[in-house]
C-alpha cells in the first residue's frame, strides 16, 4: 500500500497503489488526511489506476474524504477505476464522482 | 454432490489476515479456471465476510478470536464457509440492509453484505447471539473459454 501525491494549484491528486481493504484503508486515510491538512486543496482527486483490489472499505475511504473536503467547501473526484473497483463504486451509487474525460492520465 | 477438492483453515481475527484469507481462497478457486472477473468477485466476497468477523464478531473481547474458513469445490461450484465464534448478529435482516452500519465512526460503509450478495450466486447467513456467525457463499463457476 502506498499513496503518492501531486499538487497543482488547488488540486491535490492522490495516486493509490496496492490493495484497499479494512487493514490498509486506515493507513491510506491517515496519509491522505495529513496531506490535505498540510496543503488545503479545493479539489481532491483519487486515482485508482494502481489499485489491484478493493472491497467496501474503499467506499468508506472515499466517503470519509468527501466529508472532510466538503467541510472545507472542496470536492472529491475519482479517476482511472479498474472494472473491479468500478463495480464496488456502482454498488455504493458513487459513479457521479468518477471523472470521465477531464483530466486524463495518471496522477504523476 | 461430489466434491473434488477441499480445504480448511483457522486464522486469528486480525486485520492483516484479510488479504491472506482472500488470497488463499482465490488460489483454491483458481484451480477451476474461473473468469478473471469472477475470481475478483470471489476475493471481494471473502474479504467482506472475513472483515465482518474482524470488525464485529470479537469487538467486546480483548484477545483476537478465531475465524475458520472451509471451502469445497466440484467441477462447477465452489462453496466457501466463513465462521466465527463471536458475539453473533442480533438482527440478520437489518445487518444485511445496504448502508446499515454500527461502525460509522470507523468509516465502515455498511455495504459488506451488499458486496457479498452481488458477487456470489447464493449466500446463507446463520447466527446465534453469543455463539457466532457463519456465512456460506456459493459460486457457480463461469469458466474461461478455451481458445
Amino acid at each position: 500500500m502506498s499513496v503518492t501525491f501531486t499538487r497543482s494549484d488547488d488540486v491535490l491528486c492522490a495516486l493509490l497503489s496496492g490493495e484497499i481493504d479494512h487493514h490498509t484503508a486506515a493507513d491510506m486515510r491517515m496519509l491522505i488526511d495529513s496531506e490535505m491538512e498540510r496543503t488545503l486543496p479545493k479539489t481532491l482527486i483519487l486515482d485508482f489506476s494502481e489499485v489491484q483490489f478493493m472491497d467496501s472499505s474503499g467506499i468508506g475511504l472515499i466517503l470519509g474524504r468527501k466529508k472532510y473536503i466538503e467541510a472545507m467547501n472542496g470536492a472529491v473526484f475519482i479517476k482511472n477505476t479498474p472494472s473491479y473497483v468500478r463495480k464496488i463504486i456502482s454498488l455504493a451509487g458513487l459513479e457521479r464522482l468518477i471523472l470521465s474525460d477531464k483530466p486524463k492520465g495518471k496522477c504523476e | 454432490m461430489k466434491y473434488s477438492n477441499y480445504f480448511k483453515m483457522t486464522i486469528p481475527a486480525i486485520s492483516r489476515n484479510e488479504s491472506f484469507a482472500r488470497s488463499v481462497v482465490s488460489a483454491f478457486a483458481a484451480q477451476l479456471d474461473p473468469l478473471v472477473t469472477q475470481l475478483a468477485d470471489i476475493k471481494a466476497a471473502v474479504s467482506e465476510a472475513v472483515t465482518n468477523c474482524i470488525v464485529h464478531a470479537y469487538c467486546d473481547v480483548d484477545e483476537a478470536g478465531k475465524i475458520t474458513i472451509t471451502a469445497k469445490s466440484s467441477d462447477q461450484h465452489i462453496y466457501i464457509k466463513i465462521k466465527d465464534n463471536g458475539c453473533g448478529i442480533e438482527d440478520i435482516k437489518q445487518a444485511m440492509t445496504p448502508l446499515f452500519t454500527t461502525k460509522a465512526e470507523e468509516e465502515r460503509s455498511g455495504l459488506g453484505f451488499a458486496v457479498m450478495e452481488s458477487c456470489c450466486d447464493k449466500i446463507k447467513v446463520t447466527s446465534k447471539k453469543g455463539k457466532g456467525t457463519t456465512v456460506t457463499l456459493t459460486f457457480n463457476i463461469r469458466q474461461r473459454e478455451v481458445i
